[in-house]
């Protein structure tokens, strides 16, 4: 039976601390609009998505009422436009689509303008990756993402040095909206294949026609949680986040079941991941200065952030019969208010930031920096990363934005969850020579497990 | 599935008189079943949760007239079907 105590801590989590789904995810595989031809290729695909995801909103509504539970994103993930658009000249065409598809069953976002070239580019891929700028700012909520190494493979560093110079193009193309179309393109290592969240959701290839995966979020709750063990031990604050990551996790699963049953389509995932917003309360940087820390970015953050990552997956995995996506504790500058107060103050750096995607779930995410910025810099920021990933075993991304026309000490602006983030600076000297060597960094000596 | 029939109405707001009656009313009229009810005052402060059995009665209509109720005599009324609850705190 119910304990009136237990009814309302997960009030008291919905109201005061924005105890929320984040997003349910419906992923989509395009492999049967396949044909040679644009036109009839795109209208599949927007038929595909109109009807599978046809109910996806709706469905989302009534969980969140029948539960009270606010579910903040409804989304689709679809397969990577690249691996199906083999035979035709222009992706452009299915990007057009699929923001249309999109708009037509009233998602937020659609993922899957994405290429997956870790180890090489076939003409199809380059020709997506150099579509992305024209693609993602004729576009409204369509986003993309590249895969430009793995632990297995090594790094692409020619398509590291291409998404460099792309992101530089679609921060000039997008520069009246602060570059906006920056922050729906992200570049992985390591990307996984059923990851819910955006920018860098796909449907991956190994995926079956369709599932639904639902990404939790959470930071407000153990916020709170860890006011409970001030000054205590490590241990203790391990405990507690596990045990709020735990509860959390169970909402996600409940939704995921949900939407799955109500669909009728397979569940796929939940991923475990603290999500941020830009809203006061609901902070991943606030987490960290709650153990202990003045201001995110000082010395020891590291440290706090990976404790954080561990004991969430640690409390999660239990919590759900499939875990997957990124699951970890996001990072994004401009979508948490903590992050945009430490970056605004100098204590958090890129530097510093590069050095916590080690430890936590994704990388260098929704960071703005100086719009003279070349896009040799961007392409070695992109190999930093990745290469981050490819010896960890992690995924790693980036998510850059080169706002145009705007430097040090001034701030771009992006609204609802994206937020905004003051500029950053990069380092001054250049990276033009390395980048412009191309080829491949080989797969590090522990990609040989067999 | 257990328990797939009930829900918890939550009631949250200053208190005066007749608040129960009136929750109760409404939960009689669409059909429901008061299963287990619990009720505290703290520094003038009413807060009531009611297990409720929503197997006979259309939940969405009921939602509507609870909230319609929770406006009208100002104070909050909640009601989220009950898997909420267990799976965030029971094993």
């Amino acid at each position: 039976m119910f304990q009136t105590h237990e009814i309302l801590d997960t009030l008291r989590m919905i109201d005061q601390e924005k105890l929320d789904v984040r997003t349910i995810t419906m992923g989509i595989s395009l492999f049967n609009c396949v044909c040679d031809d644009e036109e009839k290729l795109a209208q599949r695909v927007y038929d595909r998505i109109c009807t599978q995801a046809e109910n996806l909103v709706k469905v989302g509504r009534e969980i969140e009422r029948d539960f009270g539970v606010p579910i903040v994103n409804k989304r689709v993930s679809v397969t990577p436009i690249s691996l199906i658009t083999g035979a035709v000249k222009n992706p452009v065409v299915i990007a057009r689509a699929l923001d249309k598809a999109a708009k037509t069953v009233g998602v937020d976002f659609i993922g899957g303008y994405s290429a997956l070239v870790q180890k090489g580019m076939t003409a199809a891929d380059e020709r997506l990756i150099r579509s992305i700028p024209e693609a993602l700012s004729e576009t409204d909520v369509m986003c993309s993402s590249v895969n430009v190494g793995s632990t297995r493979a090594g790094i692409n560093m020619d398509a590291v040095k291409l998404c460099g110079e792309m992101i530089k193009d679609l921060s000039i193309r997008t520069g009246d909206k602060d570059s906006l179309g920056c922050a729906k393109l992200v570049v992985f290592c390591n990307a996984v294949e059923d990851n819910p969240f955006m920018a860098g959701a796909f449907h991956g290839p190994g995926e079956g026609d369709c599932a639904v995966s639902v990404g939790v979020s959470g930071p407000g709750v153990v916020k709170r949680a860890l006011e409970n063990v001030k000054g205590q031990r490590f241990d203790e604050v391990a405990e507690m986040i596990k045990r709020t990551a735990f509860r959390i996790t169970r909402v996600g699963q409940l939704v995921a079941r949900e939407a799955s049953a109500r669909l009728n389509v397979p569940f796929g995932i939940v991923d475990l991941s603290l999500a941020p917003t830009p809203a006061v309360g609901d902070s991943v940087a606030h987490i960290l200065e709650e153990m202990g820390l003045e201001r995110c970015g000082t010395h020891g953050t590291t440290a706090a952030l990976a404790l954080l990552n561990d004991a969430v997956k640690k409390g999660g995995v239990m919590a759900s019969s499939h875990v997957g996506g990124l699951s970890g504790a996001f990072i994004p500058v401009s979508e948490d208010i903590g992050m945009i107060e430490a970056a605004a103050c100098g204590a958090l750096t890129l530097d510093k930031l590069e050095a916590m995607t080690c430890v936590c779930s994704v990388g260098l995410d929704m960071i703005a920096v100086p719009g003279d910025t070349t896009a040799a810099t961007i392409s070695a920021i992109i190999a930093d990363e990745a290469a981050i990933g490819m010896v960890n075993n992690k995924t790693t991304a980036v998510r850059l934005i080169p706002a145009a026309g705007k430097k040090v000490g001034d701030e771009v602006e992006f609204g609802g969850l994206l937020g905004r983030a003051p500029i950053i600076d990069v380092h001054p000297f250049s990276a033009e020579t390395f980048i412009d060597r191309g080829g491949r960094i080989p797969a590090p000596l522990h990609s040989l497990r067999n | 599935m257990a328990n797939v029939s009930k829900a918890v109405v939550s009631v949250l707001g200053v208190d005066r008189r007749g608040i129960i009656a009136k929750v109760s009313h409404v939960l009689f009229e669409r059909g429901s079943n008061i299963l287990d009810i619990s009720q505290t005052i703290l520094g003038g402060y009413f807060n009531m949760i009611m297990i409720v059995d929503i197997a006979d009665c259309d939940f969405s209509m009921l939602m509507e007239d609870l909230q319609a109720l929770g406006n009208a005599i100002g104070v909050q009324i909640r009601i989220q079907k009950s898997e909420i609850f267990e799976t965030m705190h029971q094993i």
